[in-house]
């Protein structure tokens, strides 16, 4: 086996982890995020704001927003290895990890700011 | 084959085209296209936040935006790709651990997963309808 196909498949393996870890993570935080949203489907603004800043609120959206978007990056990872294999590929890969790298850290400033400045 | 198209590339998968569409290779492609999908979803799930964010004001436009038909419409679409892609990804963790590969379980935990999906997202619409109200 080339070195090239070794490191191949380890990483193939890394990643394969990654992504059922994420979705186990993804089941309990999933769930528990539709049914308070739903829950709060009457709540005005500072209800649903007294809501995301309890401290158990910010922990479990701060982990939900950390393991959709890791999640997301390999599920998409994958689509691109697939279908893009022109030069467009190093590209698309970039743009798509930073894409999610800028969601979830957009998410967890929103959700820090809440918790901490109401 | 050293050097050949195969041990570069690795190999390349059949033309899918050609196969008559089945309950398990629909599935495999709904899981994937549920999994980009839902990905918008995560997308709006950020907006919303960063409006409550923002105050009041964005807040409210935020929620004028979701209850508009557009919005609602979008929502639902989101909702029945994340139930898919969470009810086809337990199944996928169940091939993990190993069990239910006999073909009629396959064929029955795919329907398991189709229905699954609809009761849920219906359930959850109207369980938001009534808290709502």
């Amino acid at each position: 086996m080339t070195r090239r196909r070794e490191r191949t498949l380890l990483e193939g393996a890394a990643h394969w982890w990654r992504e059922r870890v994420t979705a186990v993570a993804l089941i309990p935080l999933t769930l528990w995020f539709f049914a308070s949203i739903i829950a709060h489907s009457a709540s005005d603004y500072s209800a649903v704001i007294a809501w995301l800043r309890m401290p158990s609120s910010t922990l479990m959206m701060v982990l939900l927003l950390a393991a959709l978007f890791y999640h997301t990056a390999l599920g998409l990872q994958i689509i691109i290895d697939d279908y893009v294999h022109s030069a467009r590929k190093v590209p698309a890969l970039i743009i798509m990890r930073l894409g999610c790298l800028a969601l979830a850290v957009a998410g967890t400033f929103a959700v820090l700011r809440i918790a901490i400045r109401g | 084959m050293r050097g050949s198209m195969e041990e570069k590339y690795g190999p390349t998968s059949p033309n899918i085209q050609i196969y008559r569409p089945q309950l398990t290779s629909v599935l495999s492609i709904a899981n994937r296209i549920s999994g980009v999908v839902a990905s918008v979803g995560g997308v709006a799930l950020v907006l919303w936040l960063l409006a409550a964010a923002a105050g009041p004001d964005t807040y409210a436009f935020a929620l004028w935006l979701l209850s508009s038909l557009l919005g609602q419409i979008g929502l639902l679409i989101f909702m029945f790709a994340f139930f898919l892609h969470l009810c086809g990804g337990i199944r996928h963790l169940i091939w993990d651990a190993g069990y239910g590969f006999a073909l009629s379980t396959i064929y029955a935990s795919g329907w398991v997963v189709v229905a699954a999906s609809v009761v849920l997202t219906g359930a959850a619409w109207i369980a938001g309808l009534f808290a709502a109200s």
